[in-house]
């Protein structure tokens, strides 16, 4: 098998393929974050800053979840395939949450009417909340493994399968960490009373997710015993799930300094640590069956191959540096509290 | 219903919805891109004022673009599990550079194009706007060249058996370059040129007759009227040479689009007509011997009809294939006749005496729109009964798992959030029509002011 580094190329993908997703749940955490704390605000211009504080930015963060798809489809073709028609209705579900999202973001504010207005708020707020539910539910179904048989055949239930009490509660964590990241973004693009309502709620939502994070880390250890075998095999790698929790402790000290950007940076480190913990509990399996190991999907028996990965490695190479260098110039050029103009939503 | 027939309707209708989108947003990309060069270059605020009115349309035409996008990207694994199995290795790479190249690019300097006015200086607004439109125009080689690729398939081999079979790359540039992509890039993007000029032109000309933004639409008109017969010229060429790589490649899908049975026969040409699959018969108004001298120069020379094919691998829907074909050729030729008219007026100096002509330009928007959706459904019913053509069946490219009922409540949860986002398009254009590109009661500069 090829190597770079020393790394084959599948295993190399793999990182590709977590980074990007990586970056999807850090940039859209804060987004959909944001959004669902979006029925907390009661005023009109507290909700208008708030949808254009990540007004010119969203689309762009989005495009990690196109890449994402699109290196995923690349890379691992059998994984994309079947882990997308096994979960067809989340998914599904899913992708009309992400139209009514930025359907309400361009609409909401096009009119004067206050039917209008709460109509589009109701409709952005729930949207951003069951978006980043369903994507907590995925990844728990992941890490449960799916009903596969021989040739990647889906065994397990479609409708309602895919919300069984493990994701719903992945999902709730999801939808907690979120909450908190995207309340420490509105804090770094806001001021005045908005502000301080913002600290005061960033507090609620960081005790929903240690609460939600304490039972979820808790049903894991007692009822998924693979996760912890795993961790007996490597005890290094205990330091994932420490180093995630003392990120998020340092964010309520951060942000009593005022440190809001150092705050949202050590929230993704957070995010970032917990997904290398499911990569690495997966790795290199990536859609564990339940029903037989020798039907997982893996890293190996799903990978497109040599050749073509080496052709996208070399497309990555060349594409990341001007994707980081459009980001930059982006980030930069939007940087600093939110002020409305006639541009704005 | 079958669980193919109903991943077939949604894949089509999703698609076909998606396509109604990027066509514009690439129009209006490259309109944008000239109005704001000669205002850079002019100084004139009137090309400023186009610009600012042309971009708040674009930002819809985009916005429905890419969310309608996303779920096609995710479509192919959800109901086309097999097919996606079975090209992952050859379209993903399109796909990834797809999304690093195009994608990326568009939605960065999206934000700053849509919100940046007041933050950046002009240059660096103008390279924004034409980052956009590169980032568009990629984004539109590559997949039609992942579409070409299941159309012409080259630059590949097949490894495995049965269910485990699949496609791998053995040369990239091949791939790329497969048989029918050039011709294909160029004629999409001629197609969504169109569909962005005349939008313009349509607007505009709705304008002049109205009597208001006298000045501006003027200007507009002009630009996009040259673009239009430019491009409605060319589009010729590139359509017929797609045609010429057609017969080469796809020849069951060239005697579709004519409805040619015969094995080996000189074949018609049609200006109009209807196809019995039955009788195998065409009646209409034709040219006899015209598609054997379109392909080789010559009326006499035979060409390979549908009968030549076994009957499970040439295309059901002749008289479809047939009937979308030819209204594209119709209004590709309907679209030539008037720009050249408008073209021959503004040269004798009376563009804008006759509203008649106005009147056909303020409903020529949908012409194109028309052309470029009924184009795909030539191409792509012409495929049938192929996924990846020679080697994949439609029958068998799509999900065992899924289940009817769950396509059939995707589809339906598509149909009302498509309406509705259909809806909302239709009434925020209208409403930025209706607004018009600046205050009448001020002039262009005096508005910029306050802007
Ligand atoms: C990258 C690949 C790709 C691209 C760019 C397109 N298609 Fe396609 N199309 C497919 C890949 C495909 C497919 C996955 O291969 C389908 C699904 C079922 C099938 O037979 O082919 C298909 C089917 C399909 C059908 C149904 C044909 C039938 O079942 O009889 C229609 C009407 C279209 N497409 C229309 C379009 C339009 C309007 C497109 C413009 C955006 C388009 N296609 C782009
Ligand atoms: C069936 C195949 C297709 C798939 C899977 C697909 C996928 C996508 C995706 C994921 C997006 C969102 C990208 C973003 O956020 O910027 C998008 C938007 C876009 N697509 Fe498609 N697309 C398809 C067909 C086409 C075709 C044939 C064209 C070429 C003409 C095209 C041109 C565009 C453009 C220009 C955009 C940017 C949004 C816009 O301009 O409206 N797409 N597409
Ligand atoms: C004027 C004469 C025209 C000719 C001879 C022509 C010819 C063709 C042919 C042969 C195809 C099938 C190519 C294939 O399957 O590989 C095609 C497809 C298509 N046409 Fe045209 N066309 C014409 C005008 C137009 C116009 C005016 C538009 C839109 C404004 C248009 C838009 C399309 C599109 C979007 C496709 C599908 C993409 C593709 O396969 O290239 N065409 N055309």
């Amino acid at each position: 098998m090829e190597t770079f580094l020393g790394i084959n190329y599948p295993t190399l993908w793999y990182l590709v393929v977590g980074l990007l997703f990586s970056g999807y749940a850090i940039l859209e955490g804060f987004d959909y974050g944001a959004g669902s704390w979006h029925l907390f605000f009661k005023k009109d211009l507290s909700r208008r800053i708030a949808i254009n504080a990540i007004g010119p930015i969203w689309d762009a963060n989005q495009v990690w979840l196109i890449i994402g798809g699109g290196a995923l489809f690349a890379g691992f073709p059998v994984m994309y395939a079947t882990m997308l028609s096994a979960m067809y209705i989340p998914f599904m579900l899913f992708l009309m949450l992400l139209v009514l999202r930025s359907v309400s973001i361009k609409f909401r504010s096009a009119e004067e009417m206050i039917w209008w207005r709460k109509t589009w708020d109701i409709i952005y707020f729930t949207s951003n909340v069951l978006i980043s539910f369903l994507l907590g539910v995925v990844l728990a179904n992941l890490l449960q493994g799916f009903e596969l048989g021989e040739n990647y055949s889906y065994k397990g239930g479609v409708f309602f399968t895919f919300l069984n009490p493990y994701a719903i509660m992945v999902g709730l964590t999801t939808v907690a960490l979120f909450m908190t990241q995207g309340a420490i973004f509105l804090l770094l693009k806001t001021e005045g009373r908005l502000h301080a309502r913002l600290t005061f709620l960033l507090k609620k939502g960081m005790i929903f997710f240690i609460i939600s994070f304490a039972i979820t880390s808790l049903y894991t250890l007692l009822f998924l015993p693979g996760i912890s075998d795993k961790f007996k095999e490597y005890p290094v790698f205990f330091g994932l799930p420490v180093l995630a929790f003392l990120a998020i402790a340092n964010v309520p000290r951060l942000v009593s300094k005022k440190k809001y950007a150092y705050a949202l940076i050590f929230s993704s480190l957070t995010m970032a640590f917990l997904l290398m913990l499911v990569a690495f509990q997966l790795y290199p399996v990536l859609l564990p069956s339940s029903i037989d190991p020798r039907y997982s999907v893996t890293i190996y028996n799903a990978a497109s191959s040599q050749k073509s990965l080496g052709i996208m490695l070399t497309i990555v190479l060349i594409g990341a540096p001007l994707l980081g260098g459009y980001f930059l110039f982006l980030y930069k050029t939007f940087y600093g509290k939110v002020k409305l103009d006639d541009t704005s939503y | 219903m079958e669980v193919e027939i109903l991943a077939r309707i949604q894949f089509a209708f999703t698609v076909a919805f998606h396509y109604i989108y990027p066509p514009l947003s690439i129009g209006l990309g490259l309109i944008m891109v000239i109005t704001e060069g000669l205002y850079l270059k002019t100084g004139n605020r009137q090309y400023e004022v186009l610009t600012r009115f042309w971009l708040k349309i674009f930002a819809i035409t985009f916005g429905i673009g890419v969310a309608t996008g996303i779920i096609m990207e995710f479509e192919f694994g959800t109901n086309w599990a097999v097919y996606s199995r079975y090209v992952g290795d050859i379209f993903g790479s399109a796909l990834a550079a797809e999304g690093l190249f195009a994608f990326g690019l568009e939605s960065a300097f999206l934000g700053i194009l849509i919100f940046g006015w007041n933050r950046v200086s002009p240059r660096v607004h103008f390279i924004s706007t034409i980052g956009v439109f590169f980032g568009s125009m990629f984004s539109a080689v590559w997949i039609v060249v992942a579409n070409s690729w299941q159309q012409t398939p080259a630059g590949y081999h097949i490894v495995g058996e049965g269910f485990n079979a699949r496609a791998e790359v053995t040369n990239f540039w091949e791939m790329v370059f497969n048989p029918s992509s050039v011709d294909r890039i160029i004629h999409v993007w001629q197609g969504a040129f169109l569909a962005g000029a005349f939008m313009v032109l349509s607007v505009h000309a709705y304008y002049l007759l109205k009597g208001r933004y006298i000045e501006v639409s003027k200007k507009a008109f002009k630009i996009s009227l040259a673009l239009a017969t430019l491009i409605s010229l060319t589009q010729l060429i590139s359509g017929h040479s797609s045609a010429d790589g057609v017969a080469v490649n796809q020849p069951a899908k060239l005697a579709s689009m004519e409805g040619h049975y015969d094995e080996s026969a000189p074949a018609d040409l049609y200006l109009f007509g209807w196809v019995n699959n039955e009788t195998q018969e065409v009646s209409g108004v034709k040219l006899p011997g015209g598609l054997s001298f379109l392909v080789h120069q010559d009326f006499n020379e035979p060409i390979v009809g549908l009968n030549a094919f076994p009957e499970d691998e040439r295309p059901r829907q002749v008289n479809a294939v047939f009937q979308f074909y030819h209204i594209m050729i119709s209004i590709g030729m309907f679209l030539i006749g008037l720009t050249l008219y408008a073209s021959f007026l503004w040269w004798r100096g009376t563009l804008f005496d006759k509203r008649w002509l106005l009147k056909i330009f303020a409903f020529s928007v949908l012409l194109p729109q028309i052309a470029n959706q009924v184009g795909w459904f030539t191409a792509e019913m012409g495929r049938q009964p192929w996924i990846v053509y020679g080697h994949l069946k439609t029958s068998e490219g799509f999900s065992q798992e899924v289940s009817s009922q769950q396509i059939l409540f995707s589809l339906i949860l598509f149909l009302v959030v498509y309406t509705l986002l259909f809806l909302l398009f239709l009434y925020s254009l209208n409403k930025k029509i209706k607004h018009g590109p600046y205050v009448e009661s001020e002039n262009p500069d005096e508005f910029l002011k306050y802007v």
